[in-house]
């Protein structure tokens, strides 16, 4: 029987992917197949079965649809393409070429997911079934081996033998820090008997990253199967979820994954017959970037404001109402399954002795193939930066040769690296000596017209904003922070200023005490560490040399190459230009606001500094 | 003041928090969860209802105030009709969020601050993140998102929506918003 499957993640739907199904279905039904749209154990020759699947990563390139066994990855199908998919695939066994993917470096089309430069880089594990199980269909989950380390969890090991194999496997946090996961396990698990609690970390607050997104809508259940085996573990009966409530898709998916486990029976009272309770809950949060914090997530669960409390007690002794709790990331904990099921040692088989297993990434920014990607630690920058991207481009999305200029990654907590550090191999204590961090995995590709102290500005207006308040520190520092970074972009700083924001970064580290406050710094260190020179453009020679900071822009006509047309002069809005006609015409400074109206206007290109 | 037409009145026009405060069971500790449900039911948090909410879960109102302003999700003030959210986060600010926020912000005479128009039929807002990076840059109107927008297609599709809300005619309106209707 052949497959049908239609990427449904979250950009896909945006691009009208349930448009594309419905066309499908009634395509499917007019040539004489007949639609399968539940999983079923016979099948006839004639039927295709069509289903959705979760976040297949390839965002750029959707609606995307998978045809299995054959292989064939069709992207940005449109509704009016169906019938040809249909007529020439379904029926045929042909392709339809110009729905293929077309690698921009060779310009050959590729026809699935082997061939394609975007996938053949990968190794993706976390990720691999997103794009193939119905993340709707919890039969779907148990047929390819789903809730099977859960049951061996409850059924053939003890709670030290689980935490003894998460520990040989040397898994970390996938979240941020990247904690080893036994350790807060171990703890927990020492806590004397009684009410203990799970919580996933949902939160995916860091702006530029959706890796935990895509796995609550492309595999839920392998993220309450972490949750078990966690709750087996440390001998708890209640696990929760916090999930940001900007993702309403993934919230929908885990509630609806929460249910169907409970109606299967593999969360309620008995637990696979044990006697053992387990429950789950899901629980939107209300958009509070501290709140990954774990302290601050208690506290928000507990109904209160989204504030870190010190540590110790650490969660793990003291956490949701005073018991003893562990929380986990999405990722960390959909590696748990197949830690248990597989053992230890092939999990260390891959990645690097201190960072084992794969790490899922969000590449966005200026690259030609935006999406998620999965790939063992120890692969270089480069190649995901470089290979796996498609290539730098510029602003309109064209191919830009030479174009990267920095790769920000670990988002506001991060750093931004250099080309001198693409072949580093990525490691969470590779990144942290150079003063970037793994972080929940976002990274954003800069090209060469991207000003370096914006995008610093950018993050620390991020951290200010979502600054607990708690720490003196962190609340007015952050703001000093952003007020001196204005007065480089606008031109009032002078040379005490960047020592007063390496002075005032490194004092809000140290006086502030969650992870917020203490990295929050980091984007603006980083880039004065390794785009120095861009600072010291904006603040001697009062210029940015890519033209985004307004404030520094001189814009001045060039009198050799201007006509005196009067086009400048009708676009001003300040009424700022003056001159005869076909004579040179003049800018005055005092009343041009900079907004680059007469550059578009001017058919000779005679304004510049704009 | 406490005459029983106020009790009646004021019991008949809290009787939707009632039935929410009820599936929670009174507990202070569902206090996020409760207000989310009381703002998806009135758009926002009126401040009688949360004085209310805090009277019956027996919260000082400033804790329940206190919880309120500290969330990004809670509105104190009422909304348009339809909610423009702007996707600020890093991936869609690199590709130039912020001139789509600023021509939005002329077309419909909104800003920073006053970020509702006054015939309360837009609010504008940014996010920080919506987790669509790959369709960067990214807007959102009620709950449709929208990718790859610039400042010339977003202004377009607000445009089609005006003018179908001036005629009358929100189903319309409506079926823009939800892509079911082409957009000029």
């Amino acid at each position: 029987m052949r497959r049908v499957i239609l990427c449904a993640g979250t950009g896909c739907m945006a691009n009208g992917a349930m448009k594309v199904f419905e066309r499908f279905r009634k395509e499917i039904d007019r040539v004489g197949l007949n639609v399968v749209l539940e999983l079923r154990p016979e099948a006839g020759d004639r039927d295709i079965r069509l289903s959705k699947s979760g976040c297949q990563g390839f965002c750029q390139m959707g609606p995307l649809v998978t045809v299995v066994p054959d292989g064939i990855l069709y992207t940005k199908v449109r509704p009016e393409d169906v019938t040809e998919i249909v007529e020439h695939t379904l029926v045929s066994g042909d392709l339809v070429d110009r729905l293929l993917y077309k690698d921009p470096a060779t310009r050959r089309h590729c026809r699935g997911l082997e061939d394609n430069p975007f996938y053949a880089r990968q190794d993706r594990r976390v990720l691999r079934d997103c794009g193939f199980l119905d993340p709707e269909d919890i039969h779907e989950f148990i047929l390819h081996g789903g809730y099977s380390a859960a049951k061996k969890a409850y059924l053939e090991m003890s709670p030290e033998e689980i935490c003894k194999q998460i520990s040989e496997s040397g898994l970390r946090g996938r979240g941020g820090g990247g904690f080893p996961t036994e350790r807060k396990w171990e703890a927990a698990r020492m806590q004397k008997p009684g009410k203990k609690y799970v919580i996933c970390n949902a939160d995916e607050g860091d702006p530029g990253a959706f890796m935990n997104r895509s796995v609550m809508e492309g595999n839920p259940h392998s993220v309450i199967e972490g949750l078990m085996i966690a709750a087996r573990a440390i001998g708890a009966d209640h696990t929760l979820v916090y999930v940001r409530a900007e993702y309403p898709l993934a919230v929908e998916r885990m509630k609806r994954a929460v249910a169907d486990a409970e109606r299967e029976g593999i969360l309620g009272s008995n637990v696979f017959g044990t006697g053992l309770s387990l429950k789950c809950d899901v629980m939107e949060g209300a958009g509070a970037f501290v709140c990954g914090e774990e302290t601050a997530m208690i506290a928000s669960i507990e109904g209160r404001r989204g504030m870190p409390t010190p540590k110790p007690p650490f969660p793990a002794q003291s956490g949701l109402w005073g018991k003893p709790t562990i929380i986990n990331n999405v990722e960390t904990l959909a590696h748990v399954s197949r830690i248990i099921n597989e053992g230890a040692a092939a999990f260390r088989s891959i990645g690097t002795p201190e960072s084992p297993g794969t790490k899922t990434f969000a590449l966005t920014g200026h690259v030609a193939n935006t999406g998620l990607v999965e790939v063992p630690f120890g692969t270089k920058l480069r190649d995901i930066v470089l290979e796996i991207s498609g290539g730098v481009t510029d602003d309109a999305g064209k191919p830009m040769k030479n174009g990267f200029k920095a790769v920000q990654i670990g988002g506001p907590s991060g750093g931004c690296l250099t080309e001198d550090h693409l072949d580093l191999p990525l490691s969470y204590d590779s990144l942290r000596s150079v003063g970037a961090m793994v972080g929940s995995g976002g990274l954003v590709v800069l090209n060469q017209r991207t000003c370096m102290v914006s995008i610093a500005r950018f993050f620390m207006e991020f951290t200010q904003r979502e600054s607990c308040g708690k720490c003196v520190l962190c609340r007015e520092g952050t703001k000093q922070l952003l007020a001196l970074l204005d007065d480089v972009i606008e031109g009032r700083a002078d040379a005490g200023t960047l020592d007063l924001l390496e002075k005032l970064g490194r004092a809000v580290q140290v006086g502030s005490l969650c992870g917020l406050g203490k990295t929050a710094p980091n984007p603006v260190l980083s880039t004065l560490r390794y785009f120095r020179h861009e600072y010291e453009e904006h603040i001697f020679e009062k210029r940015c040399r890519t033209g985004r900071c307004k404030a520094l822009l001189k814009p001045e006509i060039n009198e050799e190459r201007c006509k005196g047309c009067g086009l400048c002069i009708k676009s001003c809005p300040t009424g700022a230009i003056t001159g005869e006609k076909k004579k040179p015409h003049h800018i005055d400074p005092e009343l041009c606001i900079k907004c680059g109206a007469c550059a578009t206007a001017c058919k000779l290109q005679a304004v510049e500094g704009v | 003041m406490a005459t029983a037409h106020v009790a009646v009145d004021r019991a008949g026009k809290f009787r939707k928090v009632c039935s929410i405060l009820e599936r929670y069971d009174y507990r202070p500790s569902g206090l996020i969860p409760i207000l989310q449900a009381v703002q998806h039911e009135y758009q926002y948090l009126p401040e009688e209802v949360l004085t209310f909410v805090a009277t019956s879960l027996d919260l000082p109102p400033a804790r329940v105030f206190g919880v309120a302003t500290f969330y990004a999700h809670f509105a104190l003030e009422q909304k348009g009709k339809h909610v423009i959210r702007i996707c600020d986060g890093t991936a869609c600010h690199v590709k130039q969020s912020l001139p789509i926020l600023s021509a939005i912000h002329q077309k419909l005479g909104t800003s920073e601050k006053q970020k509702t128009t006054v015939d309360a039929l837009f609010t504008v807002e940014t996010v920080a993140c919506l987790g669509a990076c790959g369709l960067a840059p990214v807007l959102v109107i009620d709950e449709q998102v929208y990718g790859g927008m610039s400042p010339e297609r977003a202004v377009i599709l607000l445009e089609d929506i005006k003018m179908q809300e001036s005629a009358g005619d929100s189903q319309a309106a409506a079926a823009i918003v939800n892509g079911e209707a082409h957009v000029n």
